[in-house]
């Protein structure tokens, strides 16, 4: 993932020692079984550790309170009118993507003196004060783990990014927001708050990266109890490296760029790359079934974690041993992921761990149409033979990539660009409105990877594609990560959207694909929207049965005088198109709060009642009440 | 109506936006063709923008796309297995029964169609009227979506007819299903079967379109007169066999065609919804399993949505006018020997006035069946797997069918002439006969017709620069087969006797009789439909003896129920229909509606006597049918003995004077009777066999004929669910 090659080399390096100087001296520390000492000592450690974590207690020092990632990031229009890329942590930082005016002005009619800028400050007096718990709130202080009434620090954990959200925080409207913040430092910190909780009848919500896009951490407007958000993010440590057997042992609010680095520091990496890994926690994945960009060598979550301690209302449950598969039942795990937080806090989790690979190498294929690439996904599917990973673009999104290509250096650099075009367009005779583009990723030892790139190379001649370079490759997957940064220029400019995505068998991957996109076009149109959506999607996925589609829709608002009801009902209806298509609930992101009304026809009504009954045992008090799921 | 004087020529009419073509806007696509070349047009270039969502196939694309679905893959195993032949040899019959049906769409024939079509259409027609604004939006939808080409079919001519103006106009031209009797009947579809049984004949002479190219052509099917076939198939036609509903794989062949040629939006496909022409020029109901076929890609997904377009087809004068009545009475037409050049030629010399196509708004199945059908109970089973559809889709199918046909009806133009038949009708036989009736009186009360069909909401086709006397004038003088006007009298014309000069027999006479007068009465089918609803609640007034809003609506209900194979009703529409005929009446003042009443006034009793005296013809012959079902020596039977059994049964009841209407003597009308006893159950299938033999609950049917004359209240009839109202 992007955030791996992110920042210019020398950076790299600098923040590379720094890490490793630190995590030797976690290694050096004695392991010890005994969770009491480690409790003890993990808050001696607070201080010690604070600086070299990427999220702080006060996410506001390096994180925007209204918007996406960074704050020293973001994408704007200088004053020659061209976007550029601010900041130095990634590729793209710092640099003139000339192309992308042009798209914005082409693909949505929005205009760069038209602008919609966002409430700049969070004023506190938007923010509703808090409902305190005082016994609950004093018996927390004896326990010494820190805590905060702070309403920055309450807005911050008070949201995901849905665009609702994040557009109501750019006007300035600021909801239920939970009562306050606790940050347990380690396992036994959440089991005494967990207890307390209990004890008092507080609403705990756990919170780990914030990155949800499910409406997962919406505070229930109903719920009248004092509204606790617990963040695991100082819980972030990697506990212990088993060499032996291949795993590590990691507190569960470590986000996904401090685990690949940390282990990458040791020659080791689990490969889960979700497209949010900067910012989503281990906990995250583990509580809405994460995938990751390169599933396919390292799987899924739930075929990566060996163990999970998780804290509930009736106590920890986890397993015994840490046996590689086990029939004992209904496997546990399988309660705990997915489960959204509605039944205990994710405290730590053994995963398994890979040696980095040897060598890596990006790539990408250009077909005529979408139809073709699908069928040549299908067909790298039953060979078994797909790379690390594998996404095909439709022609909105080739489109979208090309207006991201930042200002090219040399003449000859753009000549050969125009060369290439030619010869596809003209020479091979692909329509520039039809084409699409696969990215590729493959890793392992450098011969095999060579070896198993012909191999998909040569499936994808089968089907008219042709090879189109490293670069191409390597942009795609850049677009994962600024996608998110892009959506607030578009906000400045009065452009609104959202992602989401869905699994669905091989036969219907191209129905469901034609039939989401026009449903959105048509509702946009319907319901006013005065120029046509931005409408595509892409194979992200590939599996035996099927594949998982990811959809990016937006559109200009202007003319519109509820824009985010707009929004919410095409979403709504792109939604039920998928249903209707045989698409799934969602792949990867969950269900949270945005997504339940389709739950009982997901699972059906017996299976909800096996849910309700597993979280009124767990959770009878429904401490764990952030509503989600069921 | 107006006739626009525009000389809209195809190249003008691009640019023509559609907010300034008024939609009642008619264009005569003759006019350009008297005065220009039709080599000229026949020739011209044809680049119409196809549908934009799939890039264009191939025939022989297409046909392989076909015969390697998975589809026809689970079907050969299957059939193989039963069968207990090879899979192998199953494919290759499915590869010929596909040859023999597909199309073949050739420019070259296209071209030859449209000249031959100008060359006919000119001799034939006055005018052929074209709305314009229906045709713009047609070319817009064919871009969009899959489109589906749904005519009324009351003549040979009318997919020729349609070709000709779609070519005319650069749009795509479809590919047709044609074929003869059953060939929209699914195995999945059992409503109808009492109702499929006519000897559909297409030789030469009743198709006058074909015969004068190749005279010499006498044959059956229509695909089996090879060259006329083959001149048709280039056109579009893919041909559908006779009698195939129990023919698995040619059911298998036929489906996966058409749902492939929807899927990949290969062309617009042209099916007729009734399925048959109609004979009585009245719509038929609809048939639902081609209307399943085009369907389904939208049910299960494939494609994003398919755009239905009713087309309603108007004639002035039917070419085939005496061959239907003939038809209708199940007797061969007189001196049928004559060659079919012969006849054709006659045909060609008369003047047919002229013919108005309507192409109606295009509908969006998505839309349409929004909260009908549940599109997700496809997702657990591989959308190929062969299956019956569910009830919940055999009901959305129905619905839409019974919809098209009503938009079907709503758009078809009502002539004076029809107007005049309803009231000529009304007149005893032997006033038509003999006496003759007095013109102006005919003439008066054409007038008043006229405005009663305004307040229906009629569209009509009376001219408005020329004076009503001579509109009337020039009607009676089109259908000189029919009437003949002399001495300020009107009198039916029946048919010369034949060359034998043998004194004729009462029974003879009476067919003579019956004869002029079914021609008459599918004139005035034409303009039933605008009136059965009013008609119906006027018919349960009267018979119910009440004003009591809350009596009569049972009654309404039991009349449509009982009459819903011989008019259109939509599926579980009835309380609105009868708010609509309600509202109608009051608007022509001729009752006043309360929460709780209905009265008639004064002036209305008028308006009710002449909507009841419409529906009565029908009335008479179910109870005739009834009565004949209810003697005593009928126990069970096969429809070959019932219908000469109702007929003779009604030629004695005529000749005794105790039954008026010689309409009893129409075959369709009783075949509709057992179709709805059989459909309400009281009449049922005794015997699966080659003959199907039924037997009757007469009980049930002296009950309902008991409600129908009034002597019980209605009661709910009890049908299998999903064909009830």
């Amino acid at each position: 993932m992007a955030s791996n090659s992110s920042g210019s080399s020398s950076d790299r390096q600098r923040i590379a020692q720094q890490r490793l100087r630190i995590i030797a001296g976690h290694l050096q520390r004695p392991e010890d079984g005994d969770s009491a000492v480690l409790s003890a000592e993990c808050k001696g450690q607070v201080s010690k550790t604070d600086e070299e974590k990427t999220v702080p207690k006060r996410r506001q020092e390096i994180m925007k309170w209204n918007g996406w990632g960074y704050s020293d990031t973001k994408f704007l229009f200088n004053k020659k009118g061209q976007a550029e890329f601010t900041g130095k942590r990634y590729r793209l930082s710092g640099m003139i993507i000339p192309g992308l005016k042009d798209w914005m002005e082409g693909t949505f009619g929005a205009n760069l003196q038209h602008k919609s800028p966002a409430t700049p400050v969070l004023t506190s007096s938007a923010v509703q004060p808090p409902t305190i718990n005082e016994a609950f709130v004093e018996e927390v202080k004896s326990t010494g783990i820190p805590f905060s009434h702070d309403a920055e620090d309450r807005v911050f954990r008070a949201h995901g990014h849905c665009l609702h959200e994040v557009f109501a925080l750019r006007e300035g409207k600021i909801g239920r927001v939970p009562d306050m913040v606790i940050w347990p430092n380690c396992h036994n910190d959440v089991v005494k708050i967990v207890e307390l909780a209990c004890k008092h009848n507080v609403c705990l919500m756990p919170f780990g990266g914030g990155t949800s896009v499910s409406s997962a951490l919406e505070c229930p407007p109903e719920e009248t109890r004092s509204i606790v958000s617990l963040d695991t993010s100082q819980m972030n440590r990697i506990l212990w490296i088993d060499e032996k057997n291949l795993t590590a042992h990691v507190e569960a609010g470590i986000v996904g760029q401090d685990l690949e680095r940390l282990l990458n520091e040791s020659g080791y990496c689990t490969g889960h790359e979700p497209d949010s890994m900067e910012f989503s926690s281990l906990g995250g994945w583990v509580a809405t079934r994460a995938s990751g960009m390169k599933k396919n060598i390292y799987g899924n979550i739930e075929d990566l974690v060996i163990h999970i301690k998780m804290v509930t209302p009736q106590g920890v449950i986890e397993k015994s041993c840490q046996g590689p598969r086990m029939s004992t039942g209904p496997d546990i795990h399988h309660f705990i992921l997915g489960s959204e937080g509605t039944l205990g806090v994710v405290t730590e989790v053994t995963m398994k761990i890979r040696p980095m690979p040897e060598y890596q190498k990006y790539g990408s294929v250009v077909f005529p149409n979408f139809e073709q690439g699908v069928a040549c996904l299908r067909e790298v599917a039953k060979q078994r033979c797909a790379p690390a990973s594998i996404r095909l673009m439709d022609n909105e999104q080739f489109k979208f990539g090309h207006a991201l290509k930042p200002q090219v250096s040399s003449i000859f650099t753009s000549f050969l660009d125009g060369l290439k075009k030619l010869y596809i367009t003209k020479f091979k005779g692909f329509d520039q409105d039809r084409l699409c583009v696969a990215t590729l990723l493959f890793e392992g030892n450098r011969e095999k990877v060579l070896q198993h790139e012909k191999q998909v190379y040569d499936i994808a001649a089968k089907f008219g594609g042709l090879a189109a370079g490293e670069d191409n490759g390597q942009r795609g997957y850049m677009l994962t990560f600024v996608i998110a940064y892009l959506r607030d220029l578009g906000m400045d400019y009065y452009v609104i959207g959202e992602s989401f995505e869905t699994s669905v068998p091989w036969d219907r991957v191209l129905d469901i694909c034609r039939n989401v996109k026009a449903r959105i076009t048509r509702e946009c149109k319907d319901r006013g929207v005065q120029f046509p959506p931005l409408s595509t999607c892409r194979v992200t996925q590939t599996y035996d049965a099927g594949a998982c589609v990811y959809f990016y829709f937006a559109f200009n608002y202007r003319g519109l005088s509820e824009p985010v009801h707009v929004y919410e009902q095409v979403e709504h209806a792109a939604r039920e198109e998928i249903l209707a298509n045989g698409g799934s609930l969602s792949h990867h992101h969950g269900v949270g709060k945005l997504r339940k009304e389709w739950m009982r026809d997901t699972v059906s009504s017996v299976g909800m009642g096996m849910l309700k009954s597993v979280k009124d045992y767990v959770d009878p008090q429904n401490i764990f009440g952030n509503r989600n799921l069921l | 109506m107006t006739h626009t004087t525009h000389n809209f020529s195809p190249q003008y009419m691009e640019s023509v936006k559609g907010d300034l073509v008024n939609e009642e806007e008619f264009v005569d696509i003759l006019e350009e063709r008297r005065n220009s070349s039709d080599l000229g047009h026949a020739f011209r270039t044809f680049s119409p923008h196809p549908y934009k969502g799939a890039p264009s196939c191939s025939t022989a694309d297409l046909n392989k796309a076909v015969l390697e679905s998975q589809y026809l893959r689970y079907m050969a195993k299957e059939i193989a297995t039963e069968m207990g032949s090879s899979v192998e040899e199953v494919r290759e019959e499915a590869t010929g029964i596909l040859e023999e049906m597909s199309q073949n769409l050739q420019l070259g024939f296209i071209r030859l169609m449209g000249y031959t079509v100008s060359k006919m259409s000119k001799r034939l027609f006055s005018s052929i009227n074209v709305n314009m604004e229906g045709l713009n939006r047609l070319q817009q939808a064919i871009q969009e979506h899959p489109v589906i080409l749904m005519p009324n079919h009351r003549s040979y001519a009318d997919f020729l007819v349609i070709s000709y103006i779609l070519f005319t106009y650069d749009i795509p031209v479809p590919v047709i299903a044609a074929g003869s009797r059953k060939y929209l009947f699914g195995p999945t579809q059992q409503m109808n079967v009492v109702n499929t049984d006519l000897n559909e004949n297409i030789s030469g002479t009743h198709c006058p379109y074909f015969s004068l190219y190749f005279s010499s052509c006498h044959c059956k099917a229509l695909a089996g007169m090879k060259m006329v076939g083959e001149i048709l198939r280039r056109s579009g036609a893919f041909f559908i066999r006779r009698a195939i509903g129990s023919d698995k794989l040619y059911w298998a062949v036929l489906s996966e065609y058409v749902k492939t040629i929807v899927r990949t939006g290969f062309a617009p496909v042209e099916f007729y919804v009734e399925g048959l022409r109609s004979r009585t020029l009245k719509s038929l109901t609809p048939k639902l399993g081609m209307m399943h076929m085009v369907l389904e890609p939208y049910f299960k997904g494939e494609v994003f949505d398919v755009t239905l377009v009713p087309i309603s087809i108007s004639y002035d004068r039917v070419l085939e006018e005496s061959l239907l009545a003939h038809e209708l009475l199940g007797v061969p037409k007189p001196k049928e020997s004559t060659t079919g050049l012969l006849k054709a030629t006659k045909v060609l010399q008369e003047d047919y006035g002229s013919m108005h196509v309507n192409f109606g708004r295009p509908l969006s199945v998505r839309h349409l069946c929004q909260g009908k059908i549940n599109r997700c109970q496809y997702n657990l089973i591989p959308r190929d797997l062969p299956q019956k559809p569910t009830a919940e889709a055999q009901a959305c199918v129905s619905w839409l069918a019974h919809l098209v046909v009503r938009i079907q009806e709503e758009g078809s133009l009502i002539s004076p002439w029809s107007l005049m038949a309803c009231l000529f009708l009304q007149a005893p036989t032997t006033v038509l006969t003999e006496e003759g009736l007095l013109w102006q009186q005919l003439t008066e009360k054409t007038l008043w017709l006229r405005k009663l069909a305004l307040d229906f909401g009629a569209r009509l086709n009376w001219p408005e620069k020329i004076p009503d006397l001579d509109v009337m004038a020039s009607s009676v003088a089109l259908h000189r087969s029919i009437v003949q006007r002399k001495a300020g009298r009107v009198y039916l014309v029946r048919e010369e006797e034949p060359a034998g000069k043998r004194p004729i027999s009462a029974e003879e006479g009476a067919f003579r009789t019956a004869a002029a007068v079914l021609m008459m009465a599918s004139y005035r089918n034409q303009c039933l439909h605008l009136f059965v609803r009013p008609a119906m609640v006027a018919t349960a007034i009267h018979i119910a003896k009440t004003t009591q809003r809350d009596k009569i609506f049972p009654f309404f209900f039991f009349l449509q129920d009982l009459f819903a194979n011989e008019f259109i009703f939509i599926p579980g529409k009835s309380s609105q229909d009868f708010e609509e005929a309600c509202f109608f009446l009051k608007k022509c003042a001729a009752i006043d509606v309360s929460q709780q009443e209905v009265t008639v006034s004064d002036a209305g009793q008028e308006v009710l006597s002449f909507l009841r005296a419409l529906l009565k013809p029908f009335i008479d012959t179910y109870q005739v049918v009834f009565r004949y079902l209810c003697e005593d020596g009928v126990h069970s039977f096969s429809e070959k003995q019932s219908l000469p059994a109702v007929r003779n049964l009604a030629t004695k009841l005529i000749l005794s004077g105790e039954l008026y209407t010689y309409e009893a003597l129409s075959s369709d009308t009783q075949k509709n009777v057992l179709s709805a006893l059989r459909r309400l159950e009281i009449v049922t299938k005794s015997r699966v066999s080659e003959q199907n033999e039924f037997r009757v609950n007469k009980d049930a049917v002296r009950r309902i004929g008991d409600m129908l004359s009034g002597k019980i209240p209605p009661q709910p009839l009890h049908g299998p669910p999903g064909t009830r109202l």
